[in-house]
């Protein structure tokens, strides 16, 4: 029986008379990089605050990190890790400090946060720029430094929202190889991307369409299914199937 | 007459180590899509910012449609269309409240030009009374689009107009941006997805305040010299782990279902590096030449740069 | 192929107002919460002023030491203690007991008889009694001291006859235009000041530098509208809500809180309206300069709000300020404004005795509006 690190079961979000998420069913198990896709409006930024503690369930059910999402998101929050293109460090703080003062929030003692930031500061090559404010920082390092800060505490899964909007190709590669790098270490990645060639990348991808999920599984296996050469031509026809447009 | 020239332009900002922009030029022709390529931090909103008037350069000239940016601005801004990076429209105006309004600003009436933007507006109609700020993101750009087409402007200028906006509705707004140029409208416009660049016209590529490269894609395919290797296997993550020991490697990155590997020129060929792959153990790896994409380009060109 | 698709009808300025004015209608409208705040606070203060706040000093403890109890001791110490303002506490022995009660806070007054009271005032024709004030709240002590001088002044008055000479104590000012010493409805000049101060320029502001916050003033930038027709448009819809809020204050200070009629209306509107074009155009300084709605916010509560309250008058004459801020508030406007308005207001004055401040003001709300088109920024900065 695989553990499931998160686990939705015909889980159900409405907002007055409206459905965002209707009745999913999805299984993420523990150190698989999950690519979490879909159109703007269809449930996806719902569905990840759910999962996220944030936001309880009208009905069905939601298991992260073990925990219910309707009755223990607090201890949900502890568990995770979250991070998005507008993860704000302190651009007037410097590297040292971001560190430190995250992994406090995360509940880290006194002696962690120092183990931590030092390993951190040495992990990423950051010995010169440790004592830098984050604002004189190419966006690269940044990011990679926002990273390291959301799974500081050493999270089951760490949720990425749309992690590399905007940057330069190679950067955006650099920051998948630190993907990859945890998630070979045993840490769950749930990531939204709107890059198809990023999905290719993850062990299993769902695309969410409509409220429900359209698609689930490995993208090889997806692609085959629907006769289509790419994640990017899978999610084009799925897409736009799709009926809902104002929203 | 090119519809916008820019010579030589810089800016700089207060307090930051290095310029905005510096040392750009290049021209526009009337009637294309003109792509402005790259990450963020480049330098893409602050040129488009210079060329709609709403900044002064350091150096430099710029003129759009012969009138000049600093002196001529109203003239510029009675014919431009823009839209800024921001959704800039109305929250709490209905579609059809922001429409009607734009149009007063920009002194006409939505009756009077509603041919250029009926195509998308058609599909914003059955939502004309729904406020603005309770649209999907992919419906706001729709709508930021007619606002800004409403005055049949002659030249558009668009700042990353499909940031967070689903691959489909960017395909679908691209196919708007190519039957608005057909029209006869000019548009500018900046974006971080490479792969846009397919479906503009020219493009200049964008990197910390510079253009490094401009011509038509097709243009920069051809004279991108690289010559560039897929590999596929089974074990992707581990095959790129080991390309980049290989001492052969320039570089290799991933590309979705393939890696794309660049050669040092003396490293003895792509017969070499496959059988250090097989010698690693990927029995099933395969490496053929490939077709070099815009993303491969880009790289190329930054990778000399000291990076991250 | 350029002029076929121009747009065939030019629009004129004054359209472009009026769709200006009705956008921002409808924001205002559409926003319960600034709307709440528009036309709430002004009932709100009114009728906290009215009834809940006072500075009036009610029911203070005050204690007796008087050495030779006679007839006009007695009725005196009666008189006060009858008063609402005060209430009896006890009788002391000496001047270190009165100190004991201040020290302990049991009382705020010590009202000291000196032997043969009754004997000087009605054989030498005066007589002097002490009162000891705790002053280490010193607004408080003048106060208190104030009630207790005036009903000393009272009690006088009503001894009468040829034996006693009227005491050469003066009396408060403030009881000129409000003999019975009521002050709920003094305030009202003051709130008035205040609130078309704050709403004035804080809502404008706001409203302006949100624009800028979401970027739809890049828009309007980029655009053949004139941008006197952005500042016009911003500044209508807000001039009408501070009349409006004028109008509301008026209602109720009649309605409500028994004003006394007879003031020039009319004059008294007309000064509000140069007022507020005053603070509309302090708002639209403010966003000139400022680029998010809470710096606006900040910069209006306590750059504007604290010196007008500060300086108007209102809660802390001027006269008794050190020169250096006596002068400064010759440059604030609401000092100015708030003279006008209680002139007219309470004192029921008209045209001819605020000359003066009108002019003055009038020309610190021209040299605004040159400020404020002169920051005025046709680009980003």
């Amino acid at each position: 029986m695989t553990e499931w690190v998160i686990e939705a079961e015909n889980l159900t979000r409405r907002f007055g008379d409206f459905t965002a998420v209707n009745a999913i069913n999805l299984q993420v198990a523990a150190g698989e990089i999950f690519g979490f896709l879909g159109a703007n409006g269809a449930g996806k930024t719902t569905a990840m605050r759910i999962f996220c503690g944030l936001l309880e369930p009208t009905s069905g059910r939601a298991t992260v990190a073990g925990f219910d999402a309707m009755t223990q998101a607090e201890q949900i929050k502890r568990q995770i890790g979250y991070m998005s293109q507008k993860f704000s460090l302190y651009g007037k703080l410097t590297v040292k400090q971001n560190i430190r003062f995250f992994a406090g929030i995360y509940g880290l003692s006194g002696q962690q946060v120092k183990h931590k930031t030092t390993e951190i500061v040495e992990r990423l090559g950051l010995a010169t720029a440790a004592d830098k404010l984050v604002d004189d920082l190419p966006l690269g390092w940044k990011q990679r430094i926002s990273f390291a800060v959301a799974t500081v505490h050493q999270p089951k899964v760490v949720f990425l929202d749309e992690p590399t909007g905007g940057v330069d190709p190679i950067v955006r590669r650099q920051f998948w190889d630190m993907i990859f790098e945890a998630a070979s270490r045993g840490m769950t990645v749930f990531v939204t991307t709107h890059y198809m060639d990023e999905a290719e990348y993850c062990d299993r991808v769902s695309i969410m369409v409509d409220g429900s999920v359209a698609a689930i599984g490995k993208p090889a296996d997806l692609c085959a299914e629907h006769g289509v050469a790419n994640v990017d031509e899978l999610f084009v026809a799925l897409a736009r199937k799709a009926t809902r447009h104002g929203d | 007459m090119a519809a916008v020239v820019v010579e030589g332009l810089g800016k700089s900002y207060p307090r930051a180590e290095t310029p905005a922009l510096s040392d750009v030029s290049f021209q526009v022709e009337a009637g294309e899509i003109f792509g402005l390529i790259g990450p963020d931090g480049g330098g893409k909103t602050t040129l488009i910012r210079i060329l709609t008037t709403l900044l002064l350069a350091d150096h430099g000239t710029a003129a759009v449609q012969g009138h000049d940016v600093v002196r001529d601005f109203r003239a510029i801004r009675s014919l431009v269309g823009y839209m800024p990076g921001r959704f800039s429209l109305y929250q709490d105006l209905s579609v059809a409240e922001n429409l009607a309004f734009f149009a007063t600003v920009f002194g006409t009436t939505v009756e009077a030009n509603y041919h250029l933007v009926a195509d998308i507006y058609s599909q914003l109609e059955p939502f004309k009374t729904r406020l603005a700020g309770k649209l999907s993101g992919g419906m706001k750009q729709k709508l930021a689009l007619c606002c800004a087409l409403i005055h049949a402007p002659e030249v558009l200028f668009l700042d990353e107009p499909t940031t967070g906006v689903d691959p489909v509705s960017r395909k679908d707004f691209w196919g708007m941006l190519g039957r608005l140029r057909d029209g006869g409208i000019t548009i500018v416009v900046s974006t971080p997805y490479m792969d846009e660049a397919a479906r503009c016209d020219r493009i200049a590529l964008v990197q910390k305040g510079k253009i490094i490269a401009l011509d038509t894609l097709n243009g920069l395919l051809e004279s991108h010299a690289t010559e560039t290797f897929a590999v596929k296997g089974k074990a992707l993550f581990p095959i790129l782990n080991d390309l980049r020991a290989y001492p052969g490697t320039r570089y290799c990155f991933a590309f979705g279902q393939e890696h794309h590997l660049v050669l040092e020129p003396d490293a003895g060929g792509p017969d070499a590096a496959l059988a250090y792959l097989r010698g690693r153990g990927h029995e099933g790896a395969s490496l053929r030449p490939t077709r070099p994409n815009i993303e491969d380009v880009f790289i190329d060109l930054i990778h000399e740069q000291t990076h991250d | 192929m350029a002029t076929d698709r121009r747009a065939l009808p030019h629009v004129s300025g004054v359209k472009m107002f009026r769709a200006f004015v009705l956008k921002e209608a409808k924001h205002v409208l559409r926003d319960r919460r600034s709307l709440f705040i528009l036309l709430g606070l002004p009932v709100v203060m009114m009728l906290l002023f009215g009834f809940a706040l006072s500075n009036e000093v009610k029911n203070s403890n005050f204690v007796v030491l008087d050495r030779a109890p006679d007839a006009s001791t007695v009725g005196l110490a009666d008189r006060i203690a009858e008063s609402s303002y005060f209430t009896y506490s006890g009788r002391v022995d000496s001047e270190a007991e009165i100190a004991s009660w201040f020290r302990r806070g049991d009382a705020r007054l010590a009202v000291m008889f000196p032997p043969n009271f009754d004997h000087d005032l009605r054989h030498l024709g005066h007589a002097q009694i002490r009162l000891i004030a705790d002053a280490s709240d010193p607004n408080t002590a003048s106060t208190v001291t104030n009630y207790a001088t005036a009903i000393v002044a009272q009690y006088q008055t009503e001894l009468g006859g040829s034996h006693v000479r009227p005491g050469a104590i003066a009396v408060e000012t403030r009881m000129l235009y409000n003999p019975q010493l009521k002050s709920s409805y003094m305030f009202v000049p003051g709130v008035m000041t205040l609130i078309l101060m704050l709403l004035g320029a804080m809502m404008t502001s706001v409203s302006i530098v949100r624009e800028k916050e979401r970027g739809t003033m890049e828009v309007l930038l980029v655009s053949p509208m004139n941008p006197l027709i952005l500042i016009l448009g911003k500044a209508v819809p807000y001039l009408v809500l501070c009349l409006i809020d004028v109008l509301i204050i008026l209602a109720l200070s009649y309605g409500l809180l028994d004003l006394p009629t007879g003031a020039n209306l009319p004059l008294l509107l007309a000064e509000s309206l140069l007022f507020i074009v005053a603070t509309l155009s302090l708002g639209l300084v403010i966003s000139n300069v400022v680029q998010q709605q809470q710096t606006a916010m900040f910069v209006s509560l306590v750059g504007l709000l604290m010196p007008s309250l500060v300086f108007s008058g209102f809660m802390f004459p001027i006269e008794n300020m050190p020169l250096p801020l006596q002068v400064i508030s010759h440059v604030v406007p609401t000092r100015w404004f708030y003279q006008i308005a209680s002139n007219i207001m309470i004192k029921h004055l008209g045209f001819a005795a605020i000359v003066k401040p009108t002019l003055i003001l009038a020309g610190m709300t021209l040299g605004l509006i040159a400020i404020a088109w002169r920051t005025f920024k046709q680009r980003l900065s």
